[in-house]
């Protein structure tokens, strides 16, 4: 998984504010936290002399096949739809707890980030994931508790 | 169950949770059940089908030719039922009875023992529901659920909230695993994993016992004593706890009496309880189980003569085939032809077989008479008992023109 520093380093590192934030390191944890994308840095879109750099970040963030926009991916062919990601969850636990977070069908589906169809887990609402967004945190509840590896962030 | 759910029959698990969409009577999408639940329930719905000697024939003649084999038979053999629901498996056990036949089930060569010892109530066992709300460590001996119960973990027994479990799997609950290799499930269980030799489990148990008495826990293959104290205080701390006992558990001892031991041993000093539950695994072979316990005190292998079983392991599939005690064969749900040893299952080949089964398999192609019977819980109803003994009832999920086993039981009897 890309982590800040590696994005860090694809900057321009002048800390030109031009992106709104303080310095390119802060612009380099939102793109992390998905609240920027690369274009959102005018002298990397713009300056040709980041050229390369440019086209490799945004080789990063161009939706990665088969990826939600948060960068989740379900590798199908893996899955077999045990439902222990689905429940582990704790988004699906606290927005449908005695549904999905009791091991059982879910009650709220429309509330729910991972659910099982046709027998292979299905991610939505991925932007409610807690990996993401302002006060993300290092949640790894589907990925410990899938025997098969078949979540991956990237 | 709750709103309009379905059941799923795939496994011993009867999940009663599943929603189904249908589009022109065929299964379309299938909601929370897992990708094995799926398939078997996507396979539905096909024309009826009844072949003698290969060729297509209607009804009624099917059932007078397997009348007549079953009449002209001095010692028939009835088999399967494991995926038959409870009405089913009760007719069967009547035409068993009628005929004078030999009854068995897959239960032989596989959990029978443990289910028998439970009917015998040699240990303590408890429901999935329980352990869903009370368990707070839970060991998979032998068992791989993640493989042949794939929401086992899930719906039960690890990770749900329950009622009195409401902090979660992290805080609250432990899983072990012990086994000869790194299953699936033991990779969920990380640290708790105990890896044994094949063929260790016997000696593993009585050192548990040592440690969970304050004795030194040894084993003649060195397995590190820390460990296994670690793990028996684990044990000792339950106030919920249940072994899941699956077939690599059982095929490695000799008899039963270490396991029932340890559960004892834990009852007497653990915190609170501790529990047996053996994974069985076609969704009613316990239910086969209880219902010929119920009629002769066996759970598997009997010989009725006027009324009356026998039983003895001479009397089990395996068994009467070798020694060729049994001259037809009436086997429903199952493939004998496929599973058994091929030195046993040679001798099926000589005597006629009458094969009741919704899907064509190797001992369907080699049947005298075939009956493509309704799949139970996608095309026809009935009741079930779960893997932890609790009673299922279920509608058919599509209509289908093929009978079901029950109704193809009942015409038999009828015909004789
Ligand atoms: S606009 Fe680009 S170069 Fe300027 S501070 Fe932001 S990230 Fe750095
Ligand atoms: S990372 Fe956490 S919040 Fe996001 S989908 Fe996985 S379990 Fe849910
Ligand atoms: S835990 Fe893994 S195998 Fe199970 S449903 Fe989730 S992704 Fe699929
Ligand atoms: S775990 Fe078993 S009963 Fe539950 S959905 Fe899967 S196959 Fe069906």
């Amino acid at each position: 998984m890309t982590s800040t520093m590696e994005l860090y380093q694809l900057l321009p590192k002048t800390n030109c504010k031009e992106c709104g934030k303080t310095s390119c390191m802060a612009f380099a944890a939102g793109l992390m936290a998905r609240e920027f994308m690369p274009d959102d840095c005018p002298p990397l879109k713009n300056d040709p002399k980041y050229k390369e750099s440019y086209e490799k970040i945004s080789g990063m963030f161009s939706t990665t096949e088969g990826a939600t926009e948060t960068g989740l991916i379900v590798h199908e062919e893996l899955c077999f739809g045990c439902g222990n990601c689905v429940v582990a969850c704790p988004v699906n636990v606290a927005n449908d707890p005695y549904g999905a977070g009791s091991g059982k069908a879910p009650q709220k589906v429309e509330k729910l980030i991972l659910i099982i169809e046709d027998g292979i887990v299905k991610a939505q609402n991925v932007e409610e994931c807690r990996r993401f967004g302002k006060n993300k945190i290092l949640c790894n509840g589907c990925i410990v508790t899938c025997p098969v590896e078949a979540i991956e962030f990237v | 169950m709750e709103g309009n759910h379905n059941i799923c029959t795939g496994c011993g698990l009867l999940c009663d949770d599943i929603e189904v969409e249908l589009e022109k009577e065929i299964v379309n999408k299938v909601y929370t059940a897992c990708r094995v639940g799926v398939a078997h329930m996507k396979e539905g719905s096909r024309e009826a089908s009844f072949l003698v000697d290969g060729k297509p024939v209607d009804e009624p003649a099917a059932i007078e030719k397997a009348a007549e084999i079953l009449k002209n038979a001095k010692n028939p053999l009835i088999f399967g039922l494991g995926t038959s629901t409870n009405e089913a498996q009760k007719k069967a056990i009547e035409l068993a009875k009628k005929l004078n036949a030999t009854l068995d089930d897959t239960s032989s060569f596989c959990l029978g023992p443990v289910v028998e010892a439970l009917l015998q109530e040699k240990f303590k066992t408890c429901t999935l529901d329980d352990v869903r709300h009370k368990g707070d460590v839970m060991v998979f001996w032998g068992a791989d659920p993640s493989d042949s119960h794939p929401r086992h973990l899930s719906k039960f027994s690890y990770f749900p909230r329950g009622e009195q479990k409401q902090r979660g799997w992290e805080e609250e609950r432990t899983a072990i695993a012990i086994d000869i290799r790194k299953s699936h499930t033991a990779k969920i269980c990380g640290n708790y994993f105990f890896q044994i030799p094949p063929g260790g489990d016997a000696e593993f148990i009585n050192a548990l016992i040592d440690g969970v008495s304050g004795k030194l826990p040894k084993t003649s293959y060195g397995y590190p004593p820390k460990k296994l104290l670690e793990l028996a205080n684990i044990l000792k701390g339950a106030k919920f706890g249940t072994i899941f006992m699956g077939l690599g558990l059982l095929y490695s001892l000799e008899n039963l009496d270490p396991i029932i031991r340890l559960v004892e041993v834990l009852n007497e000093k653990a915190k609170g309880e501790f529990h047996l539950i053996p994974m069985v695994g076609h969704y009613n072979m316990r239910g086969f189980n209880q219902n010929l316990f119920a009629e002769t005190g066996y759970v598997n292998s009997v010989k009725f003569e006027n009324g009356e079983a026998k039983h003895g392991p001479e009397y089990s599939t395996v068994e009467a085939l070798k020694a060729k005690t049994v001259d037809a064969a009436l086997i429903i749900g199952s493939d004998p032809l496929a599973s058994l040893p091929r030195s046993i299952a040679k001798n099926l080949l000589d005597i006629p077989i009458i094969s009741i089964d919704p899907c064509e398999t190797l001992t369907s192609k080699k049947a005298k008479v075939y009956f493509g019977n309704a799949i139970s819980g996608v095309e026809c109803g009935g009741t079930a008992t779960r893997m932890d003994g609790v009673e299922v009832s279920f509608n058919p999920i599509i209509e289908t023109k093929r009978p079901s086993d029950e109704e193809i039981l009942t015409k038999l009897t009828e015909a004789l």
